[in-house]
């Protein structure tokens, strides 16, 4: 049954993992999203509906734990926050190599280094430029509200299992730890067969499965990347998910994502007001990018502020995009800092309008 | 004539169906063949091949998928015990062990190690320690006796300023999550028939659920050593097994 709660984005993002039928989670406790892991181990899923939820000694373990499980065909996954997500990037590249589902949560925090708690979107760079070694990418949705986290727990299950890859959910400190209304949808089932690439012992009549991310020969290790890259076409092709916002007589244009953009959003109300007819296009996909949007809207308007909480990383996406067709500029608060409305509307008129 | 002499009731011993057809990497008189035959037979004796899912190291035996006729998933340097806590915990029913290097399991993924033992996995460990780095060249180990040569202790161990062996296999017989712990070796048929005894013995105490089996098997590594085979052989004997007992550690009660 749908269920209508009053949530904090962690919980509810825990909430939606019980019921996108996933059968493990595998975390480490760091803030601000240490409220997954509490609120599995509170729930006692594996009561609920069998999911099994582990506290690993570390980050890496956890991740590897992912990888063992993911091997099994189940549906895996873990959640950290960006120190925690550096280290599993060794464990996620190894995923991506063997072509494994599972469900990565990252609840950015501001760095570099130990950084602060506080909400950042620093992290994006790692999440859909690879962060991990050799050439693989991550499926990467953006949430910007409690909602979004719930139905993007389940999107994610089902595009992991889809495509056989890493999906990872880039939220931040601020979705992770605000409340807000949610929707809950319904209980779904758990696997119960297990795809044929999947470890489950050695049937008689077939090869032994074998997980594995390693080709000793060049020739062969070539193939795998124009396996996984003709993958990624693919993904390119079918999952740009954006939403537009006044976008049809726009003459600026704002982008951002997350929380960022919810505020970039007021900005553009606050702007309308004053006559500048702007407008906002909001990635949930940050890779694959909605790059055709962004190069038509780009044939349409006069500039194009990306605000972001972090020193500039998804403009160099747009400034892509927008191949020289119009300028891109950025606005950014980082090291945990929210930008406000008022700021970014002054952005728009200093770096755009009259820059 | 031979041929009257292929029979089925005379056959004495077989390659065991657990091991594959492929010629095996490894150098000439290398311990981890004779280990793999032992392991395979352990686990074809007890009937376990459809229900056993392996987990192999980064080292020298990272292809040991391609010889185990079994499931296998090949994890990252040091991290096979978390990825086979994965594989047991979604699959607690299965029989699961990992398959690992003295660096593999007693240098970057001790705690990994340390962490499966002490949470009590029901899971088999398997470790091979030959002191040495085998797959990189001969570097140091956590392992490596103190004034043992390797190529990044090219004067020998200096405890001094690299530090102590690490005896692992004690330090994880201390810990209240493990079942049965044992070290053995595989460089005479009576050593590595012992060997097999002690995997088909963790195997069967899987099933029991009590906690971690934990099997090393001090072995030689030729190549890395800059030995023959026999010389390596000899070498263990005289320098490894003083300082790595064989025996078992901790029996259940
Ligand atoms: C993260 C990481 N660090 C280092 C390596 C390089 N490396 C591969 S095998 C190995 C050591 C293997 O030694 P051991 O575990 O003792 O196994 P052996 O080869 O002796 O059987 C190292 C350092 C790696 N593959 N991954
Ligand atoms: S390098 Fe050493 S451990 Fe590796 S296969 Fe050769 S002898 Fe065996």
């Amino acid at each position: 049954m749908k269920e209508l709660r009053l949530m904090k984005g962690n919980e509810a993002l825990a909430e939606a993992a019980i019921r996108a039928g996933a059968d493990a989670y595998f975390g480490y406790p760091i803030t601000p999203q240490s409220e997954i892991i509490e609120y599995l181990m509170r729930e006692n899923p594996v009561e609920r509906t069998g999911m099994i939820v582990l506290q690993a000694e570390s980050e890496v373990a956890a991740i590897n734990m992912v990888y063992g499980a993911a091997g099994c065909g189940k549906r895996a996954m873990t959640s950290s926050s960006s120190p925690g997500m550096s280290l599993k990037q060794e464990g996620i590249s190894y995923i991506a190599g063997a072509e494994l589902p599972c469900v990565l949560v990252n609840v950015v925090r501001g760095g570099p280094g130990l950084g602060t708690i506080q909400p950042s979107q620093s992290d994006y760079f790692q999440a859909v430029k690879g962060g991990g070694h050799g050439d693989y990418k991550l499926i990467v949705l953006a949430p910007a509200t409690v909602q979004e986290s719930v139905d993007y727990v389940k999107l994610a299950f089902e595009l992991a299992f889809k495509y056989r890859n890493p999906i990872m959910i880039l939220s931040d400190g601020i979705i992770g730890q605000m409340m807000e209304k949610v929707e809950l949808f319904e209980q779904q089932p758990r696997l119960t067969e297990a795809p044929e690439w999947a470890t489950v012992g050695k049937k008689p009549g077939r090869d032994s499965v074998i997980v594995t991310s390693l080709q000793l020969q060049s020739e062969e290790q070539e193939k795998v990347n124009l396996r996984l890259q003709a993958k990624y076409r693919e993904i390119e092709k079918n999952e740009v998910r954006y939403e537009t916002h006044l976008c049809e007589d726009a003459e600026y244009l704002f982008a951002a994502f997350g929380s960022c953009a919810r505020i970039t959003r007021k900005a553009m109300e606050m702007a309308r007001e004053k006559g500048i007819k702007v407008g906002l296009i909001r990635p949930q996909t940050l890779y694959p990018f909605p790059v055709d949007a962004i190069n038509k809207l780009a044939g349409q308007v006069k500039g194009i502020l990306t605000v972001e909480m972090n020193a500039g990383q998804m403009v160099e996406d747009v400034r892509l995009a927008v191949n020289g067709k119009t300028k891109v500029e950025h606005f950014g608060r980082f090291g945990g800092m929210i930008p406000s409305p008022d700021e970014i509307l002054n952005a728009l008129e200093q770096k755009i309008i009259g820059g | 004539m031979a041929e009257n002499l292929i029979k089925p009731e005379n056959l004495v011993y077989e390659k065991t169906k657990v091991l594959t057809d492929r010629v095996m990497h490894y150098c000439p008189g290398c311990g981890h063949g004779t280990a793999h035959r032992m392991l395979a037979e352990a686990i074809d004796e007890l009937g376990l091949q459809g229900e056993t899912i392996g987990v192999a190291p980064v080292g020298c035996s990272v292809l040991a998928y391609y010889y185990f006729d079994v499931d296998m998933t090949e994890a990252a340097h040091g991290r096979a015990p978390a990825v086979a806590t994965g594989i047991k915990r979604v699959f607690p029913e299965k029989t699961v062990f990992t398959y690992q290097g003295d660096g593999d399991l007693a240098a970057i993924g001790t705690a990994e190690t340390i962490h499966a033992c002490n949470r009590g996995e029901n899971i088999l460990i398997v470790f091979i320690n030959n002191g040495i780095y085998g797959m990189t060249g001969g570097q140091m180990a956590p392992t490596t006796l103190p004034g043992m040569k390797s190529s990044t202790s090219p004067r020998g161990r200096d405890v001094a300023t690299m530090g102590n062996p690490l005896k692992i296999t004690e330090l994880i017989a201390q810990l209240p999550g493990t079942y049965f712990v044992t070290r053995q070796s595989v460089h005479t048929p009576g050593n590595a028939r012992k060997t097999k005894r002690a995997l088909k013995k963790a195997l069967e105490y899987q099933k029991l659920n009590k906690g971690t089996c934990f099997v090393e098997i001090v072995a030689n590594c030729p190549s890395g050593w800059k030995m023959t085979p026999v010389q390596s052989n000899k070498w263990m004997e005289e320098n490894m097994f003083p300082f790595y007992p064989l025996g078992d550690i901790k029996v259940p009660e």
